[in-house]
């Protein structure tokens, strides 16, 4: 069996690269899309833990499994709306490039 | 559903004609509002008098309505409900019963006016929340009702806004009666904090089982008496009353003088196992009603406005009532805003109907004679004043004289000056009968004193109008046979009210001083009617007119004085300090500290460029702030 720090280094990893992704990438889609690596990132960390601990608590394991049933969906429903503000961004300024948005500041 | 759970309904229905009115009566065309009004009135009486009956066939006379769990919290549960009883059940008829003559008396009176449907709007509402206080089966319902018709008081009072005087007198009466309400909220903590609970059935229930009686409960016996001076304008907050005399004269009759401001006396009596348990709480009470009594009756003496005259007897009424249930006689409270609200309204109908003749005008001196033009409301209003000179036989004789006597043989109030407080209420009652001849001899008889104007205007009121006096009239003569006094009769209104009121003994002196004690209240009423009828029919005036602008007449004339008082005591000191205030905030806020903020400008400044507006900026500061935080629990720094 893979022991469960492989998967939870290989976790770390992507969400390094996720977290990365949104502080360099200029396009909005870009960052989005890290967003959802650092999500999925976490997700992986999830599952892998639930993994270890399905032989000694069975509850503690389904809670694991069921957060990440929550994250992706909350993810999905946030890629709905988000992708659905960046469309209207779009139409408005036929840009993406995030660091143009900044009108909120005095 | 029994006879009696159907007066449930009667509040609805009176609410019910309030939304209407009040949503599309402006749409209808004009006698239909009161039509409607009315109405909803009328029902809402028939279902009280069939409440009525249906107590009466009852061994124990009370039904409780429950209506919702309004609020529930560990193992504390209010729940709201209606509490018919004999108590309630009679308020509820005098409520509907007077309100109704008066609904129908006010169709014709507000014949014409802009605000014809709001008027029955605020009507209507009036009497839900009336019926709402009289019907709550605890204390906190009632409050509801309490403050639902200050505010239909509030109103009406300044219903016709238009002009500066009637919306300041509205306010007036809404704060100063804020005062007592003040003192109702702190009674009822101190019910709970005592007896745990605020259904009123349940706090008498305990009050009538207690053996050892706690301080609180003279302190809730004080505050539930501040709360009611509120409301029925006694000592020392009743100047709110003869300015409330600015709304249309019909509200006057209902709300200033027959239902609402008797609400402090239904109070007492409703928590007279309360009062029963402490002299002290009831000889205040007595106190107060007593020298409100005379304060007002004397007030009313030199009075020139017709309907400040019966504004101050209402005061001065209310004082015995509050004497009667401060001396332990609950149902002789009851049974004298029984009769007073007959007699009262009556009054105060005729005063509109003479208003409404004369086009407008309220000053007596320009009346006088008008019974001959006027022959049923000049009628109906001597039967009205005689009524409450205590005339024998008429309904007020019958319940001044068991005040009276009451007083005269309290034990409750026993050592705390019982007699003298008899005394003083017999010397009102030389004064009532006084200034109400005063007042009908001024208005109806002597010679006209009218202007043109008013002469060419004066008729007789239409029938709506002259109906509702006869039935009044008719009432004010008839029902103090309902409680004849009870050491030689029977008396089926004291029978009725045991029920639900404290039973408190009274002295049974010999069959010869009762008989004495109302010779005494006749020979009163007697030389009142007989003073004014020699100083006003046979002098014309003649002894007073040398009186008129002396240091007494001018107190009298201003109600005691107590506006300026108050003015002096508490609106000045007030005032002062309020533009104190103003300069303090003026010199020492706006220049010391606002303007002196330049530290707080300069923060703000520098803080500013944290928030470059760049969203991967945030991001960063973000994720080095989480970064930080992991480190520190990695290294085992947050246990």
């Amino acid at each position: 069996m893979v022991p469960t720090e492989y998967y939870v280094a290989l976790s770390a990893v992507i969400f390094t690269i996720g977290a990365v992704g949104v502080l360099t990438r200029k396009s909005a889609i870009m960052v989005f899309l890290c967003v959802e690596l650092m999500l999925n990132a976490a997700n992986l960390a999830l599952v892998s833990f639930a993994r270890q601990w399905a032989n000694v608590d069975a509850a503690l394991a389904l809670s694991g499994q069921t957060a990440v049933f929550i994250i992706l969906a909350i993810a999905a429903a946030e890629v709905a709306v988000g992708l659905g503000i960046l469309v209207a961004i779009f139409r408005y300024r036929a840009s993406t490039e995030i660091d143009s948005m900044a009108e909120v500041r005095l | 559903m029994n006879l009696v759970e159907a007066a449930a309904y009667a509040p609805l229905l009176a609410l019910i004609g309030a939304v209407i009115n009040g949503f599309f009566g402006r749409a209808f065309k004009e006698p239909l509002p009161g039509i409607l009004g009315s109405i909803a009135i009328g029902v809402g009486f028939i279902l009280s008098v069939l409440a009525f009956f249906g107590l009466s066939g009852m061994e124990e006379p009370s039904v409780h309505i429950p209506l919702w769990n309004y609020l529930t919290a560990g193992n504390f549960n209010l729940s709201l409900g209606f509490q018919i009883d004999s108590l309630s059940v009679v308020m509820m008829m005098i409520i509907t019963g007077v309100g109704f003559l008066i609904h129908v008396y006010s169709v014709a009176y507000m014949h014409g006016d802009e605000g014809f449907s709001r008027y029955f709007m605020a009507l209507n509402l009036f009497v839900a929340a009336m019926l709402v206080l009289v019907m709550a089966d605890n204390f906190l319902m009632a409050f509801v009702g309490w403050e639902g018709v200050g505010v239909c008081s509030y109103l009406l009072i300044g219903f016709w806004y238009t002009q500066r005087e009637n919306p300041d007198a509205a306010r007036k009466a809404f704060i100063v009666n804020r005062i007592g309400d003040v003192g109702f909220l702190v009674a009822m903590f101190l019910v709970f904090k005592t007896f745990g609970t605020l259904n009123i059935s349940e706090v008498n229930e305990m009050a009538r089982a207690m053996v050892f009686v706690p301080p609180a409960i003279t302190a809730i016996g004080l505050f539930f008496l501040l709360a009611a001076c509120g409301k029925s304008a006694q000592l020392p907050l009743q100047t709110w009353l003869p300015d409330a005399m600015a709304g249309p004269t019909p509200v006057s009759a209902l709300i200033h003088a027959a239902t609402m401001v008797t609400a402090g006396v239904y109070l007492i009596a409703r928590s007279s196992p309360i009062f029963a348990l402490t002299p002290v709480a009831s000889a205040t009470v007595a106190w107060v009603g007593a020298l409100t009594a005379l304060v007002a009756a004397f007030a009313a003496l030199t009075q020139t406005d017709i309907k400040k005259i019966l504004a101050y007897s209402t005061i001065s009424q209310l004082g015995f009532m509050f004497v009667a249930v401060g001396s332990g006689a609950y149902w002789v409270g009851i049974f004298h805003v029984f009769t007073n609200a007959f007699f009262k309204a009556l009054l105060f109908l005729t005063s509109g109907s003479v208003i409404h003749a004369l086009g407008g005008e309220q000053d007596i001196r320009r009346m006088g004679g008008l019974g001959k033009h006027m022959k049923v409301t000049g009628t109906t209003a001597l039967i009205g004043t005689l009524a409450i000179a205590g005339v024998p036989f008429l309904s007020g004789f019958f319940s001044k004289d068991a005040i009276l006597a009451s007083v005269f043989n309290s034990t409750l109030i026993e050592g705390y000056g019982n007699y003298l407080l008899y005394g003083i209420l017999l010397f009102t009652a030389v004064m009532t009968a006084f200034y109400m001849f005063r007042w009908y001899h001024t208005v109806f008889a002597g010679e006209e004193r009218l202007t043109k104007e008013a002469k060419e205007h004066l008729h007789e009121s239409p029938s709506a109008m002259t109906l509702p006096l006869v039935v009044l009239a008719i009432l004010s003569v008839f029902a103090g046979y309902l409680g004849l006094p009870e050491f030689a009769f029977s008396n089926p209104f004291a029978r009725w009210l045991e029920h639900s009121t404290a039973a408190v003994e009274f002295r049974h002196p010999p069959i010869a001083t009762e008989w004495l004690l109302i010779i005494v209240s006749i020979i009163a009423a007697a030389i009142g009617l007989g003073l004014g009828y020699w100083v006003y029919q046979m002098r014309k005036g003649e002894p007073v007119r040398n009186l008129r602008g002396s240091a007494l007449a001018k107190l009298s004339l201003a109600g005691g004085g107590f506006d300026a008082l108050y003015r002096n005591l508490f609106t000045k000191p007030t005032e002062i300090a309020a533009s104190g205030m103003a300069a303090v905030d003026k010199e020492v806020l706006d220049k010391g500290i606002v303007s002196g903020a330049g530290g707080f400008n300069l923060l703000g400044e520098t803080l500013r460029w944290l928030q470059s507006g760049f969203a991967r900026a945030y991001a960063l500061s973000m994720f080095i702030g989480i970064a930080i935080i992991v480190l520190v629990i990695a290294l085992g720094g947050l246990r």
